[in-house]
């Protein structure tokens, strides 16, 4: 602080604890919400203090969301993307910073313009390509005149079609390219002096010196692999088997699959489960989370 | 890339870029050009491919009212959610800064709404702003059926604007704290001996020195107002009540997947692809003048 300016100060500390308390009350109605029975969480005006119906309705949530098997799923894929780009991040740009070779700020450029085409944009051919990976392959040999009939490998109800399309990430081989750039140039001379190749290189010393960002990006795209929302929801039909968490709010919201007037205090309930994992990551990782955060946008 | 490269294994190399460069080839630009060959074509009923109809589909989207809606819908989400959200995390940034007691616990819960999947904030804005349960419900007690959003859009808009700028206003924060840290200090004292008090010192220093941050952002901001938005609106209203939250990416979707009509869902995948690629554009412009003047 500069000056010393008590009244300036009490107006602000006043504003920044409403604030404050403004944007965690969605967090408290939830918990309150899902702590209340069925009659309760349905009055006007609701209770803003918690009941004690807490862990009934996380129970009944539980089963009905059929969360013992979806929480799995969703770790899962969540772990399963994040190491994958973690891995496809780190080798591409070792290729691209350490290597010399034609075509070499083409695939730079190949694997950065994709932030120009978010899973949104591009949803109905993404989802016809993960009916039929091979599809085009095939329509490229088609073209050249060959005609070949590749077996179809559909992604559907799969984990790697919740994975695959997910796993290319230009955010985190840009971050790891940032980051081999400010490796100095010696180090690459000393190992290759040692008698190192490029992989044992890689391997032995880039990797662990790449440390902090690799916690940083772990945290930030286990969050973003977590809250995949809409893709789920296009390629799992096989609910039973591989629905993930976030899919499940589709059907606790009223007029939902659960179908009975607004259960809110278990809607907020599985709301509860869903949420808790993305939080927990957030609170315990949340100086790497914003580190990641901030590097990879720079 | 000024790094003196190292190795000259060109095949490894290849090795090493082939798995990302193979699925980006796949899920990324082989859709992207076949959204762009669907809107262009039109499927024959009976099968036997597409057939090539020029503007056709361009056209028709763009004389539909529906899609005219829809587009009014996400521009004003988006500017507003924006804006909403852009205001109150430079206001916190700025109180923030100061560093008064307890500045670490608010900077964790500020941040925290960002940890949110959209369709776990459009639950829980869904439920406090219920018409008929939940925090807002009070008010139609004492004016009956002012507040609907289930059967009035223009609330159900209001809603949605809502549970965006909620979600985004961590990641706002985070980065206008970001810069706001990184103003040396000696320049806050300078002014502050040449008696400009605290406010002042905000609006004359600290927000012009902010003005890329918050560039950024508002394109940030913007382009996942457009993206992003799915898992809120298919939460709270599903596009309604009578399209009033159609927002574009929702219109893609239901088209494309309850409508099945590819070539439509196409086209409108084009135009939005374009408005981000336009955005990005911008964005990269921006990032590139920064790295010049620094």
């Amino acid at each position: 602080m500069i000056e010393r300016t008590p009244v300036f100060d009490a107006i602000v500390q006043v504003l920044l604890v409403l604030s404050f308390v403004a944007l965690l009350l969605p967090f408290w109605v939830v918990l309150v919400a899902a702590s209340h029975d069925f009659h309760t969480v349905n009055q006007v005006p609701m209770p803003l203090l918690p009941g004690r119906h807490l862990f009934e309705n996380l129970a009944t949530a539980w089963e009905k969301g059929n969360f013992s098997r979806v929480m799995v799923n969703s770790l899962i894929v969540a772990i399963a993307v994040t190491a994958g780009k973690i891995a496809l991040a780190a080798i591409s740009a070792f290729a691209i910073v350490y290597f010399d070779f034609r075509l070499k700020k083409l695939a730079f450029w190949a694997i950065f313009i994709t932030l120009m085409l978010p899973l949104e944009v591009r949803i109905v051919p993404t989802y016809s390509v993960a009916a039929d990976v091979l599809a085009p392959f095939e329509a490229i040999l088609n073209l050249t005149g060959l005609s070949v009939d590749l077996p179809q490998w559909s992604l559907l109800n799969s984990y790697s079609g919740l994975v695959l399309p997910l796993v290319a990430t230009a955010t985190g081989t840009f971050l790891y390219r940032q980051f081999f750039m400010t490796v100095p140039d010696e180090l690459a001379e000393a190992a290759r002096m040692d008698g190192s190749g490029p992989l044992r290189f890689f391997w032995d010393i880039l990797l662990p010196l790449s440390r902090a960002n690799m916690i940083a990006l772990a945290t930030i795209m286990f969050v973003f692999a977590w809250n995949q929302y809409l893709w789920p929801l296009l390629i799992i039909t096989d609910q039973a088997n591989f629905a993930t968490a976030t899919m499940q709010l589709q059907k606790v919201v009223p007029n939902g699959v659960w179908g009975e007037p607004p259960v809110w205090n278990t809607a907020m309930a599985a709301n509860l489960i869903v949420l808790f994992p993305p939080v927990l990551v957030t609170l315990l990782l949340q100086r790497w989370f914003v580190r990641g955060l901030i590097s990879a946008e720079k | 890339m000024n790094k003196r490269a190292t190795f000259s294994n060109s095949w490894l190399a290849a090795a090493l870029l082939l798995p990302q460069l193979l699925l980006v080839f796949i899920f990324f630009y082989w859709p992207s050009g076949e959204a762009l060959w669907w809107s262009f074509t039109l499927e024959r009923p009976f099968g036997g491919g597409n057939e090539w109809v020029g503007f056709y589909n361009y056209l028709s989207v763009l004389q539909d009212s529906r899609y005219w809606g829809s587009v009014r819908v996400s521009v004003i989400f988006a500017i507003a959610a924006s804006a909403l959200s852009i205001l109150l995390a430079l206001m916190l940034a700025v109180f923030v800064d100061r560093r008064m007691r307890g500045h670490q616990i608010l900077k964790t819960g500020f941040f925290l709404p960002y940890a949110l999947a959209a369709p776990a904030v459009g639950l829980a804005f869904r439920f406090i702003f219920a018409p008929d349960a939940g925090l807002i419900a009070g008010i139609n007690r004492v004016f009956p059926g002012l507040w609907n959003p289930a059967l009035d859009g223009n609330d159900a808009l209001t809603l949605i604007i809502l549970a965006q700028a909620w979600s985004l206003v961590g990641y706002n924060f985070i980065f206008f704290l970001a810069g706001l840290q990184s103003i040396p200090r000696a320049l806050l004292e300078a002014g502050a001996m040449d008696g400009a008090g605290p406010l002042r010192r905000v609006w004359d220093l600290q927000l012009p020195l902010l003005a890329p941050t918050l560039f950024f952002l508002l394109v940030i901001n913007i382009t996942d107002s457009f993206v992003n938005s799915f898992g809120i609106v298919d939460i709270v209203t599903s596009g309604g009540p009578a399209r009033a939250t159609e927002l574009m990416v929702y219109k893609v979707y239901t088209d494309g997947f309850q409508g099945k009509d590819s070539s439509l869902a196409a086209t409108q995948s084009v135009i939005l692809m374009v408005l981000i690629m336009a955005l990005t554009f911008v964005q990269f412009r921006f990032i590139e003048r920064k790295v010049h003047y620094n």
